[in-house]
């Protein structure tokens, strides 16, 4: 095992090991969304002409499931090993900033995503799903997952308490994965909250995915690839730049 | 080539914002050479700089000035070199709660790039006394256990160069024999071991050179028999049940009832020892002992230098 395979093997079994918590619970709390929502809303809400209000929803339901897991993964993480003070057994190493990112990204992709796919096979038997154009949905799912990896590094890095954390993750990733079309399109709102949904970058990771099954999106799915790369260099950009100056862990 | 050289290394934490209190050094122009197959000691009272020096040579902090290299390799600008050279044992009892003992070394193999590690970690378990603890839950070790567990995480990538930051706080005796046992034949077999401990008897018994850090400054440097013989030859010491009178308290080391005096000849020991009687008191269990660590480093920590300390440092530096 190189450093990196090492960091990158320890981070996924960590997860693993507390599965029922970090996989199955998730999982749950999706398909939960979809029984209620559907129930509630299939006859009345009417998205896409060809597509049933409940199908509409598995996509976004995945997709949430996978940004917010993937941020869980890395910022938990991070934030337990530094108020546990066993960091130190990483920061003794001779990995290098670009080991941790891997690793840390990586791993929280391969938790965003095994919650995703539960999400979707635990769904996929209420509605019928289509699936256009796979490609798609591949690139959005790894891309978001990895965005919201190295949010989850940034912010494991810069919180020194759990309530922090718990701050971050309420005020901001939990209102911009909410409002980002998960459970709606957004040209069912009034013109200046389809503006502001256009400044979200989760809108586009959604929307993008959401193209993959159906063929059709609320923007352009190139559109979408443009500012979902562009949103994961910057975060990537950050985080590397982070790790590298040692910020917050090592004085 | 120095197995670790500290090379005029200071470090200032600043004011914090809104605070009134000073800059604090923590230390100053640090510089001295641990030679290859030392076993070196590192002394000074709590708040010495002792742990803030080990923490730059491990790269978990930065030095405000200063470098220091490990067999060559410079600490910040070469880092994977260095920590490729060093095994560190932390001073906080850390652990990951997530894995069990082998689980926890095989990663820390990993993380240096060794792979197939599980001879080397199966001998390690054995030297510590672990190897029924393989599979424990990291949770579910004592904390003689968990320390232990923190030198064999130091120690699976077979670093020539050992730093141990306060190895036998908390763990009972017999296991610390285990552990100087062990150490002591790493270093036999060629390692270079840095120890930082409270217990100065440790340091005598094993260390063949001594630094001592006092205010974040080198107060001391020299082999351990050169500052034993450098100190004020002997110890007169005694019990007694009352208190002394305050000009011979002032000069005695009082711990309880046992009461020390640094003795050059005779006429001094007769000197306290008629002064007690003076004071009406009945000093019992006399005994005229050698100097010990403890004594050269109380007379260190308390004068600053001591005269013998230097001819001492002159000497050897």
């Amino acid at each position: 095992m190189n450093g990196w395979q090492a960091l990158f093997y320890k981070e996924v079994l960590r997860f693993w090991k507390v599965g029922f918590q970090t996989v199955a619970a998730p999982v749950l709390t999706s398909v939960l969304y979809l029984v209620i929502f559907g129930h509630v809303l299939e006859d009345k809400v009417k998205v896409y002409d060809s597509v049933s209000y409940t199908a509409f929803l598995v996509p976004g339901l995945v997709m949430m499931s996978i940004l917010q897991n993937a941020f869980a993964n890395s910022s938990s993480s991070l934030i337990q090993s530094k108020i546990m003070g066993n960091l130190v057994f990483l920061l003794l190493t001779p990995l290098s900033h670009w080991s941790w990112f891997v690793a840390y990204v990586g791993s929280a992709v391969i938790r965003g995503l095994a919650v995703g796919l539960g999400v979707l096979l635990a769904t996929i038997w209420f509605a019928k799903l289509s699936l256009v154009a796979p490609v798609w949905v591949i690139v959005f799912a790894l891309m978001g997952a990895g965005i919201l990896g190295a949010l989850g590094l940034i912010a494991g890095l810069w919180a020194e308490k759990f309530d922090q954390l718990a701050a971050f993750q309420s005020f901001a990733i939990m209102p911009m994965t909410f409002l980002s079309g998960v459970f709606y399109s957004i040209h069912s709102l009034s013109p200046f909250w389809q503006t502001v949904s256009h400044l979200n970058p989760f809108f586009y990771m959604i929307d993008g995915f959401r193209y993959g099954f159906f063929g059709v999106s609320d923007v352009s799915p190139w559109l979408s690839l443009g500012i979902v790369s562009a949103a994961l260099a910057m975060v990537s950009f950050v985080s590397v730049y982070l790790l590298k100056t040692g910020y917050k862990i090592r004085s | 080539m120095s197995a670790i050289s500290f090379q005029s290394v200071s470090k200032i934490y600043p004011v914090k914002k809104g605070s009134t209190g000073q800059a604090l050094h923590a230390l100053n122009n640090v510089k001295f050479d641990i030679q290859e197959g030392e076993f070196f000691g590192l002394l000074g009272p709590n708040g010495a700089g002792k742990t803030t020096l080990i923490s730059i040579l491990a790269g978990l902090t930065r030095a405000t000035s200063g470098s220091i290299s490990v067999l060559g390799s410079d600490v910040q600008t070469d880092f994977a070199a260095a920590r490729r050279k060093l095994g560190v044992v932390p001073q906080e009892l850390v652990f990951d709660p997530f894995f069990n003992v082998r689980e926890a070394l095989r990663f820390q193999s990993g993380y240096f790039g060794v792979k197939n590690n599980d001879a080397w970690i199966d001998e390690l378990l054995h030297s510590l006394g672990l190897t029924d603890k393989a599979n424990a839950n990291m949770r579910q070790l004592s904390g003689g256990m968990k320390r232990r567990m923190l030198v064999a995480q130091a120690l699976v990538h077979k670093p020539p160069v050992i730093v141990l930051d306060e190895p036998t706080a908390g763990v009972d005796v017999e296991l610390r024999q285990t552990l100087w046992q062990f150490i002591a034949k790493l270093n036999k077999q060629g390692s270079t071991v840095l120890l930082t401990t409270h217990y100065l008897e440790e340091a005598e018994a094993l260390c063949n050179r001594i630094a001592m850090l006092k205010t974040g400054n080198v107060v001391a440097l020299a082999d351990t028999s050169e500052l034993l013989k450098a100190a004020s030859s002997n110890v007169f010491r005694f019990k007694i049940d009352s208190e002394l009178p305050k000009q011979l308290a002032d000069k005695a080391r009082i711990t309880g009832r046992i009461v020390q005096f640094p003795a050059h000849d005779a006429l001094e020991i007769e000197t306290y020892l008629s002064a007690v009687r003076e004071a009406g008191l009945v000093a019992e269990d006399v005994e005229i002992r050698k100097a010990d660590l403890e004594d050269v480093f109380l007379d260190v920590m308390t004068r600053g230098h001591s005269s013998g300390v230097q001819q001492a440092m002159g000497a050897s530096v």
